[in-house]
């Protein structure tokens, strides 16, 4: 099984480190990866993006076009990427900052107030895993244990106090 | 789990460390930027030499020195940028030293734009500066392999006393993909020729591109060539894929393969008996396989980031046997593999 994955949203949000450690994750689970990043003159505000695929086979184009699973926390990134989902795919859409709902009815869209959710946490900065956790619950793409287990490979030595915070978000995300 | 995510420029900078390249000379560009700051980080931990050059110019008479001096050197940079450094590699070539110099390319001509491009392939293959000489040019297609030829280039490079290029783009410079780096690799060679110092020992060495007397100048170039015959016999590399049964063949490198595998599988799911034949090095050119293949197959596709470059050594590999299409996009822009596939049917309608 292949799983093509797109994240999209601002700059700033996450979107980069969301995908990274999605590719973990599949690299926990001993599958196949690639993670391919939209690069140029973006930045915090700007508009950012990458391509994650996770496969039993190996990957050919790590090159995401047309989606099985969506994850935007945007709203021009929804504008853009929404009509390029595989049909039947899987949308994750951030209620907080993106008021409308999907137009297409022929894929599963997944609403979540991630913003909103990281504030009342206390991590502010991990709508994007919240993200994570809620698309890992809809897609069972990896077991939440590993999400978090992989989680310690991708804070790196000097943050892991941070690792705590990053598990609670994808916990909080997987159980919303 | 001994694999790491790494961005395939990292993996460069790392496998070339392991490598025993102590010796990193570059100038920033988009999208090979990793490249120099990964080395920035490592290299003074370990004893190396990080430098940033003040042009591109200067980092390749920088490494022309360091190779003068016997270690392993190697700069990077992006299409502009190798441009620049084309006078150095030739003096390089000219001077029979050992070098690395990674070109992940991006868009051009000119300044270009930093978006994914394979149009550097002539500037790689033909002597991109002046007069008789060639680089072994390796064409990774994953991080894996941007990690492997890394090291393979240091080693031919100081095998046959001459420059290598490793031939990538920005989807592999800045894509991540796990990697798994060998422990030790280092296996240096002894260089009698090299500026060293004589110790009052000997009689001193010269490292020189220039000759006056044309006899000599010419017996230098005839010298080369015969050791370029050898490299041609000895260190071609390609892979083939699904071609047992192929009825067609597409020929791409680098991420145009992996695009080219994708529209591949899929045109065998419709019953179409097509195969790819991807160059691993780009000089030598597969020449041999491509010429057996063209009395097997009834036409060819030339999958490029370019507007066609590589298409011209296909045609002349399979001596214009059979047709060769080209599919390709260019300026930064990527072919799906839905359009490849596209070109794949429309070949099979064009050369029955």
């Amino acid at each position: 099984m292949t799983t093509q994955i797109l994240i999209a949203g601002f700059g700033g949000q996450g979107v980069l480190f969301a995908g990274k450690c999605l590719a973990y994750e599949g690299l926990f689970e001993d599958k196949q990866v690639s993670w391919l990043p939209s690069y140029g003159p973006e930045m915090r505000g700007g508009t950012a993006n990458c391509s994650v695929i996770i496969s039993d086979e190996p990957i050919g184009s790590p090159i995401v076009a047309k989606p099985d699973v969506l994850i935007v926390m945007n709203l021009p990134s929804f504008d853009k990427y929404e009509k390029d989902v595989v049909k039947g795919g899987k949308i994750v859409i951030d209620s907080t900052l993106i008021a409308r709902e999907a137009v297409r009815n022929d894929v599963n869209a997944y609403y979540i107030p991630a913003t909103k959710l990281a504030n009342e946490l206390g991590i502010p900065t991990l709508a994007n895993m919240i993200m994570v956790g809620k698309m890992i619950k809809e897609t069972g793409i990896v077991t939440l244990e590993n999400a978090c287990e992989a989680m310690k490979k991708v804070v790196s030595a000097r943050h892991q106090d941070l690792l705590e915070a990053n598990v609670k978000a994808l916990t909080a995300g997987y159980n919303y | 789990m001994s694999k790491v995510l790494m961005k395939g420029n990292e993996a460069i900078a790392e496998a070339a460390i392991k490598a025993g390249c102590r010796h990193y000379f570059g100038y920033p560009i988009t999208p090979q930027t990793e490249i120099a700051a990964y080395m920035a980080k490592r290299m003074p931990k370990i004893g190396g030499t990080f430098l940033q050059a003040e042009s591109e110019i200067s980092a390749i008479n920088m490494v022309y020195g360091v190779a003068g001096a016997g270690f392993r050197v190697m700069t990077s940079s992006s299409s502009p940028g190798v441009s620049l450094k084309q006078e150095g590699i030739s003096y390089i070539a000219g001077a029979d030293l050992p070098a690395l110099i990674v070109n992940v390319q991006r868009g051009g001509p000119g300044l270009g734009g930093i978006q994914p491009s394979q149009s550097d392939y002539f500037q790689a293959t033909k002597g991109g500066g002046h007069g008789d000489y060639r680089l072994i040019v390796y064409a990774p297609a994953s991080v894996q392999e941007m990690a492997d030829y890394t090291i393979k280039a240091f080693d031919t490079a100081d095998k046959y006393r001459m420059p290598v290029m490793l031939l990538a783009d920005g989807t592999m410079g800045q894509m991540m993909e796990p990697v798994e780096l060998p422990e030790t690799t280092v296996q240096e060679i002894e260089k009698p020729w090299a500026v060293r110092g004589t110790q009052n020992k000997r009689k001193h060495n010269i490292i020189n591109s220039l000759y006056l007397n044309p006899e000599e100048l010419e017996r230098t170039n005839i010298e080369r060539f015969e050791k370029y015959k050898v490299i041609e016999e000895n260190e071609c590399l390609y892979e083939e894929f699904m071609m047992d049964d192929a009825e067609y063949c597409v020929v791409a490198f680098g991420i145009a393969s992996r695009i080219s595998k994708n529209a591949v599988i899929e045109a065998r799911k419709q019953g179409v008996k097509v195969g790819l034949i991807r160059p691993i090095t780009l000089w030598p050119f597969p020449n041999k396989v491509l010429k057996q293949t063209a009395d097997k197959v009834k036409g060819f596709l030339s999958v490029e980031l370019s507007m066609g470059q590589m298409i011209e050594d296909v045609r002349l590999a399979t001596e214009c046997k059979k047709p060769v299409k080209l599919c390709s996009r260019t300026g930064g822009m990527i072919p799906s593999p839905e359009q490849v596939l596209e070109s794949i049917i429309n070949l099979t309608k064009e050369a029955k």
